[in-house]
């Protein structure tokens, strides 16, 4: 393997997140460093998904910091996590239902595209040569997704699987540096699930992307990922390379099961 | 012509390339969709990356005579490889790309490559889970640098590196490739390709440029066929119909190929081609027309109504309009509104508007299927050929379109029926001899030249050739009555639910078949009925299916009847295979034919309790997964009994 895990490029300190009363994290602190494949996994309402919200500014946190790039952000929010290039996929599919897959792929240019709106509407002069530019970017992602045959077709009509690799595709069309998760592999069969690491295990070779994902297969995890940090009750109960994780007696009968 | 005079020189490929580059160098000839736009290459353009090809190979030590192989997807640079190998007076070997490794070991082997072309890193894989047993293997190119980056052998090597090499060798020796081309012969082999293999090892099957041209300029001038056409290029480049029409066609004639963008879209690059000459074999035609009619039956309650009016109007009249026949004025009239209000429209959305000829082959087409096309205005013709008459036989000519021949025999090409039946060909396209099998050479051409096909076939009173059976298939039923297993399968295989078939017969008392269904139309069948089923396996054991089933196979028993000498094959009992005959399990082959004798021998329990009378038979069978995986299905399957027609058409028993 050629690529390089680097320095923390994004690092979560002692963060705490409650609505009202309940208590969705509490305390967890963990990094990511560049390159690497992180996951996270956890029972059902261990707090997986809030995590990820709280990292593209989707929630914000009572407690604790996030570090990215050695930028402090007290007060992350969608916006400026997208312009620091954190993408991310939804763990239910987030996508225009109605309209096909190049357009939903272009809706992951939006934040690049300069022209304004009457530019646009006329589609004059620069307006223009942008789309081109951008529509050859949303190419080079289908090419690479392989989903050639399915370019002209309405989202909602696609098979679900499909549906997960074109959310992905939405998400790779904003080129991120750092790429989050959701279920990426939720619902999917076998043939399925292996094509989506493979593409996952490809953005991250090729690209150098840094990826965050959550997953409930632990064999996939187990598989792809350089990292585990492993969450149960909103609470950190473990951390490490998936060997320690699996080793880890906490973890063994929290998330495992006792009866390993 | 003007022509006539050079075309006296234009004896191989190459000197053909080169003339196309000079006569008409910015033309199109080669079109491939990449990242959504279809990329064009015009002759010129084609003829300067051959160059760089070919002089990449010289410079990497490539001797004349030596065989390429090539394995991918269509794509234009695998047709200038094969170019660039020629020029170099070496042979181009295509090979099936979904050939699994162990299948590519025996051909690598036999044809003792060195020099390896593929089209990614699939293909890559392949090679490399086999390189152990490939000595001789010098170097691999590959064309798709996706994936590649962390292969580091240094034999393999990106495509692009090698023109690279090659245009800098062209700069420092640049008569190379004019004296390569000029030292080559028309009776050097062009092209090997290796045939299935029904039975035994496969077998190379060298060719050389004379016999592949004359079979493509014969072939063009019959239809002919000009510079201006075009043609999608979607066949597996190791099968001699797709060397025919998508590389020696278009040298010859010079019209443009288009490479869809991947397997799954051929459809749509299709229609976004239109081509002008379409070959296709029957299963495409099969599944297209099974597409429309499954579109159709939900479409609405008045697009129905003026579909079926219209189509009845041309099943009537629009092959006879076709073959120019004499029809009623009202008729053509109505042909016409149906022309604009359904026809036009459906060619349309197939992607078949501007077809002028188009040709199957391969396989036996359905007689309505074939009507159907016909029908709707689009020229559909067929041949007959195989590999080792460079698919070039007997061509169909247009205005004398019967359904159950395959045509006269191709202007060059002499046909004679031996005494046991079997068709006997001659002429400047057969194969030059067997790669480094004698034996088999020296038993399929006889002492007068003639190639004999294996086919059993006979010739009307038109001179039309009428292909029965394989020769060697047809056999004896226990009382002496000729079987001919193909025929009867293929008349099952007409049925739109029996996806295959294969029946037994040959030294026993009876007749007994295996049937495959469709799980596309037999599963929209059963939707509309509300009858729920989780998979093939289970649909296959429905009662409701074996009902269908059994319809379709009495009516081919009824029909039978009237065939004279194949009376007696009726079929008595049959069952439905609970898993579908697959090429990964070998039950077929690539081309997907039935390996008879292996299927007979596999699931001889089957066949016991067919011919022993039982109800049901429990069977498991080992299959293979499309990612390797092995795994196992199970089933019970029942057996029925059938109805079989007297001379009278009466039921007998």
């Amino acid at each position: 393997m050629s690529r390089q895990i680097g320095e923390v490029i994004l690092d979560l300190k002692q963060v705490s997140l409650s609505f009202g009363g309940v208590k969705a994290l509490t305390d967890i602190s963990f990094n990511v460093r560049e390159h690497e494949i992180r996951a996270i996994i956890g029972p059902n309402g261990a707090g997986k998904s809030s995590m990820l919200n709280v990292i593209n500014g989707v929630y914000r946190p009572q407690e604790g910091e996030i570090i990215l790039r050695g930028q402090r952000f007290t007060k992350m929010n969608p916006y400026k996590a997208a312009q620091a290039g954190i993408s991310r996929t939804f763990q239910n599919i987030a996508l225009f239902k109605g309209m096909n897959v190049i357009d939903n792929l272009m809706t992951g240019r939006n934040l690049k595209i300069r022209s304004n709106l009457i530019q646009q509407a006329f589609w004059w002069g620069p307006a223009r040569r942008e789309e081109l530019e951008h529509r050859a970017k949303v190419e080079d992602v289908i090419d690479f997704l392989e989903i050639q045959h399915i370019r002209k077709t309405p989202v909602g009509r696609l098979p679900y699987g499909l549906q997960k690799r074109v959310d992905l595709g939405r998400a790779l069309a904003m080129e991120p540096s750092i790429l989050l998760l959701d279920e990426p592999m939720a619902g999917m069969n076998v043939e399925e699930k292996q094509d989506m690491c493979r593409f996952i295990l490809d953005v991250n070779d090729q690209f150098g992307t840094t990826i965050v994902l959550i997953e409930h297969d632990m064999a996939v995890v187990m598989d792809i990922s350089d990292r585990v940090v492993v969450l149960d009750y909103g609470k950190k109960i473990g951390d490490g390379d998936p060997d320690e994780v699996r080793a880890n007696p906490d973890v063994i009968s929290a998330y495992l099961g006792a009866s390993h | 012509m003007p022509e006539t005079a050079s075309s006296q020189a234009l004896d191989t490929f190459p000197r053909l390339l080169l003339n196309h580059a000079q006569v008409r160098g910015s033309k199109v000839a080669m079109r491939e969709k990449d990242l959504g736009i279809w990329q064009c290459w015009s002759w010129q353009e084609v003829a300067d990356e051959v160059r760089a090809l070919a002089c990449g190979l010289a410079e990497m030590g490539f001797k004349r005579g030596e065989n390429v192989a090539i394995v991918g997807d269509n794509r234009p640079r695998m047709y200038m490889m094969m170019s660039a190998v020629q020029c170099l007076g070496g042979v181009p070997l295509p090979l099936y790309q979904d050939a699994v490794a162990n299948e590519m070991l025996f051909v690598l082997v036999d044809a003792e490559v060195r020099f390896l072309f593929v089209e990614d890193q699939e293909q890559v894989d392949k090679v490399l889970e086999l390189q152990e047993q490939l000595p001789q293997l010098k170097h691999l190119f590959y064309d798709d640098p996706h994936g590649m980056r962390h292969y580091t052998q240094p034999f393999i090597h990106d495509v692009r590196e090698l023109m690279e090499m090659g245009r800098i060798h062209n700069r420092n020796h640049p008569d190379l490739l004019t004296t390569e081309v000029a030292a080559g012969s028309a009776d050097d082999v062009s092209v090997m390709l290796y045939t299935s293999g029904t039975t035994g090892k496969p077998k190379g099957v060298c060719l050389t440029h004379k016999a592949f041209i004359s079979a493509a300029r014969g072939g063009a001038d019959f239809d002919h066929l000009t510079a201006d056409e075009d043609i999608l290029s979607y066949l597996p480049m190791a099968w001699v119909g797709d060397h025919l029409f998508s590389f020696a066609q278009a040298m010859v004639t010079g019209f443009a190929i288009n490479c869809p963008e991947s397997a799954e879209t051929v459809m749509n690059d299709l229609r976004e081609i239109g081509p002008t000459y379409y070959f296709a074999p029957p299963r495409v035609f099969e599944n297209l027309l099974t597409q429309v009619m499954i579109r159709m039956e939900d479409a609405s309650a008045i697009k129905q109504k003026m579909f079926h009016y219209f189509m009845a109007v041309a099943r009537r009249s629009g092959a006879e309009i076709l073959d120019g026949k004499a029809v009623s004025v009202a008729d053509r009239v109505l042909y016409a509104l149906g022309n604009f209000f359904v026809f036009g429209p459906l060619k349309n959305v197939l992607g078949l508007s501007r077809v002028r000829v188009a040709y199957t082959a391969g396989a036996a087409i359905g007689p309505d299927l074939f009507r159907f096309y016909r029908s709707i205005g689009i020229n559909l013709k067929q041949l007959y050929g195989q590999t080792e008459t460079c698919a070039y036989v007997c061509l169909q000519p247009d205005g004398e379109i019967k359904f159950d021949s395959v045509g006269k025999p191709a202007p060059g090409v002499e046909v004679k029926i031996a005494d046991n039946g079997e068709i006997l060909v001659r002429g400047p396209m057969l194969l030059r001899e067997y790669y480094k099998r004698p034996d088999a050479t020296a038993e399929a051409i006889n002492a007068d030249g003639y190639f004999m096909t294996g086919d059993a076939g006979l010739f009307d009173d038109e001179g039309h050739l009428k292909i029965i059976d394989r020769a060697k298939d047809v056999g004896k039923l226990g009382n002496g009555a000729m079987f001919a297993p193909n025929f009867i399968e293929n008349k099952l295989k007409f049925f739109p639910f029996v996806k295959e078939a294969v029946v037994f017969g040959d030294r026993r008392e009876m007749v007994c078949a295996f049937i495959n269904i469709d799980i596309g139309a037999v599963g929209n069948w059963a939707e509309r009925r509300g009858i729920a089923y989780s998979g093939y396996t289970d649909l296959a054991a429905k009662a409701e299916v074996y009902g269908l089933i059994q319809e379709s196979i009495e009516q081919v028993n009824c029909e039978l009847v009237g065939e004279g000498v194949l009376a007696d094959s009726q079929i008595h009992r049959f069952l439905i295979l609970h898993k579908e005959l697959d090429p990964d399990d070998d039950e077929l082959t690539r081309t997907r034919k039935v390996r008879r004798g292996f299927v007979a021998e596999k699931y001889a329990v089957l066949i016991d309790a067919l011919y022993g009378g039982k109800d049901s038979q429990f069977i498991e069978t080992a299959v293979k997964f499309e990612d390797g995986r092995q795994g196992k299905v199970a089933a019970d399957l029942v057996i029925r009994n059938l109805k079989v027609f007297g001379a009278a058409g009466r039921e007998a028993s």
